[in-house]
């Protein structure tokens, strides 16, 4: 249909071009159906949440709250803090499960086979009660103190969520080398070049276009995923939205506060994700997906050239 | 002219030390043994031309001569020295990664598929190897770099990423890339196999002229055109054996041997 509206466009004299088919459309009375049906149940959950008790009022109320911003920022720092011992940790499980050496290979695929296999809550569980069974951090020469004041709640956090996405970008790092031509290493071998330079120089920069995107996925679940340390006694978003409930006795208004504020985060990550995508895309062959811009764009002129056509 | 006498001089100097020297090489992949007992001498300045069915070992055995595949038994030799190992008494000691990647700067190779590396523009990837490997100063690399695009035509692309490249630019590139290092050996493997037809003169042209400039040179082709004009010596393989050897006009206009003469009623 398209194909024919552009070339009868694209010639210099239109009627010269073949007539247009005009058809009754095939009428999709399922479609009609079901649309009601969705519709009818989200009014019905709407009404539902109208009857309920909630003093939504409250939301804007305690929204830019000293506690709030203290939390948000917290939950950024934990993201941030986390997906950097993450990220690191994940490019170098990565490298030792590729080499050659069954050693390092075996230990890299035993952390990946843990960490991915248990729960992070309770990985952040036993890591905040280690304290129960070691009573002093004892590194030999080189450190050593009470337990309780080396494993502070935030150091909790950082290894229970950072060691966890450790494995996860490990196997992202692993996907992303592995994807490498082996060409490439081919030729910068035949070049002389020495294994760890051909990682470096030739095989790395290639991986990153493969190991960016899901990175930005990790980033989102991961700013999510810090609400959880909660449980180890260290206050972010979540936990300050908890205790602001509980006191001003509004606890579920703060629930959609503390949820209004994932969204929000979640949402501004995934537009920069979506951009840094696009900017790792460039120079391979395919073209790049519209921008939504774009998109809102091409939808404009489409509808405006329908109307013309009607 | 001065080419031609220099590259006589030359041979003459190194006596008779062959390029490569191939005794009694082997090489399986697992079960299947694609070399059966190689035996080849590549003379200095000489270029020496690979054919033979595919699957027949050729590529296979030139990979062999930069140590990107191992060989199982017999003996390989670059200009003298074992290739991946190093013979004390009666024992040989396997060459380590470091050793193994100093001499395969004096080997540069050309790929069937170009394998120019995508994320560095064409004077990008000249300049790589020189730069990271030998620690060579920028600036003069750069100029050297440019003096090899020049060479293979390429000077206007050398901004040009491989993508923007057509086929036939991205092999004369990667010429240019290998010949950056200096080497004194050239491997080609099927050059010229995953190019456009009308793209393959460009190329073949480069390499007649890097031959008449007296590099030793290895092809592994399909070109008997160029086998024929270019090659001092030819070696038709088949099932990991070489069949039949000689100047390339005798083999080429009068094969011997049954099998490269069906062979070669199907591709002239």
């Amino acid at each position: 249909m398209t194909d024919i509206d552009k070339t009868a466009g694209e010639q210099d004299t239109p009627p010269a071009g073949p007539e247009a088919i005009k058809a009754i459309p095939v009428r999709h009375y399922g479609r009609y159906v079901s649309a009601v049906l969705a519709i009818a149940i989200l009014v019905a959950i709407i009404y539902a949440f109208g009857q309920g008790k909630i003093n939504w009022n409250a939301v804007p109320d305690y929204f830019f709250d000293d506690r709030i911003l203290t939390g948000v920022g917290k939950t950024l720092l934990l993201t941030v803090a986390s997906m950097a011992i993450g990220i690191i940790g994940g490019i170098v499980l990565a490298v030792m499960r590729l080499s050659k050496n069954p050693v390092t290979s075996s230990i890299a695929w035993f952390y990946i086979w843990f960490f991915r296999g248990t729960p992070v809550l309770v990985q952040l569980v036993v890591w905040f009660n280690l304290g129960l069974v070691f009573e002093y951090i004892n590194l030999g020469p080189v450190y050593k103190d009470q337990w309780s004041d080396f494993m502070t709640p935030l150091l909790t956090a950082l290894l229970g969520l950072g060691l966890n996405e450790a494995a996860y970008m490990a196997e992202i790092c692993r996907a992303g080398l592995l994807a490498v031509d082996e060409g490439q290493t081919e030729a910068a071998h035949a070049l002389g070049m020495s294994h760890g330079r051909t990682l470096r120089r030739i095989v790395i920069p290639q991986a990153m276009r493969v190991i960016v995107p899901p990175t930005g996925n990790e980033v989102i679940n991961m700013l999510k995923t810090t609400s959880l340390v909660s449980v180890v006694q260290y206050p972010e978003l979540f936990r300050y939205a908890q205790d602001i409930g509980q006191n001003s006795g509004a606890p579920v208004e703060m629930y959609f506060l503390a949820a209004a504020w994932y969204l929000i985060m979640t949402s501004v990550l995934s537009v920069g994700q979506y951009y840094v995508e696009r900017y790792y895309a460039r120079g391979s062959s395919r073209s790049l997906p519209p921008t939504p811009w774009q998109k809102v764009r091409a939808h404009l002129t489409t509808f405006s050239s329908r109307k013309v056509a009607a | 002219m001065t080419d031609k006498l220099s590259k006589t001089q030359d041979t003459a100097a190194r006596g008779t030390v062959p390029m490569v020297k191939a005794q009694g090489v082997h090489k399986s992949f697992g079960h299947v043994e694609v070399l059966k007992g190689i035996d080849l001498e590549v003379r200095p300045g000489e270029v020496f031309c690979l054919i033979g069915p595919s699957g027949s070992g050729k590529s296979t055995f030139l990979r062999c001569i930069n140590h990107l595949e191992k060989i199982n038994a017999g003996r390989l030799y670059v200009d003298g020295e074992l290739v991946g190992y190093r013979q004390q008494g009666d024992k040989l000691y396997e060459l380590r990664d470091r050793e193994v990647a100093m001499k395969r700067r004096d080997i540069g190779m050309v790929f069937q598929r170009f394998n120019l590396f995508p994320h560095m523009t064409a004077l990008e990837n000249v300049m790589e190897a020189p730069v990271q490997v030998k620690g060579a100063g920028r600036t003069q690399t750069r100029e050297r770099a440019m003096q090899l695009l020049e060479r293979v035509g390429l000077a206007d692309r050398a901004g040009h990423y491989p993508s923007q490249l057509s086929g036939g630019q991205q092999q004369r590139v990667a010429i240019a890339r290998a010949l950056a290092m200096d080497p004194k050996l050239m491997l080609f493997d099927e050059p010229t196999s995953a190019l456009d037809p009308e793209l393959v003169g460009d190329v073949l042209d480069v390499m007649r002229d890097l031959a008449e400039s007296g590099m030793t040179m290895v092809v592994v082709t399909h070109e008997m055109g160029f086998a024929r004009e270019v090659g001092d010596s030819l070696v038709f393989m088949d099932d990991g054996v070489v069949v039949e050897s000689g100047h390339p006009r005798d083999v080429l206009t009068n094969p011997q041997h049954e099998r490269t003469q069906s062979f070669l009623s199907k591709v002239l």
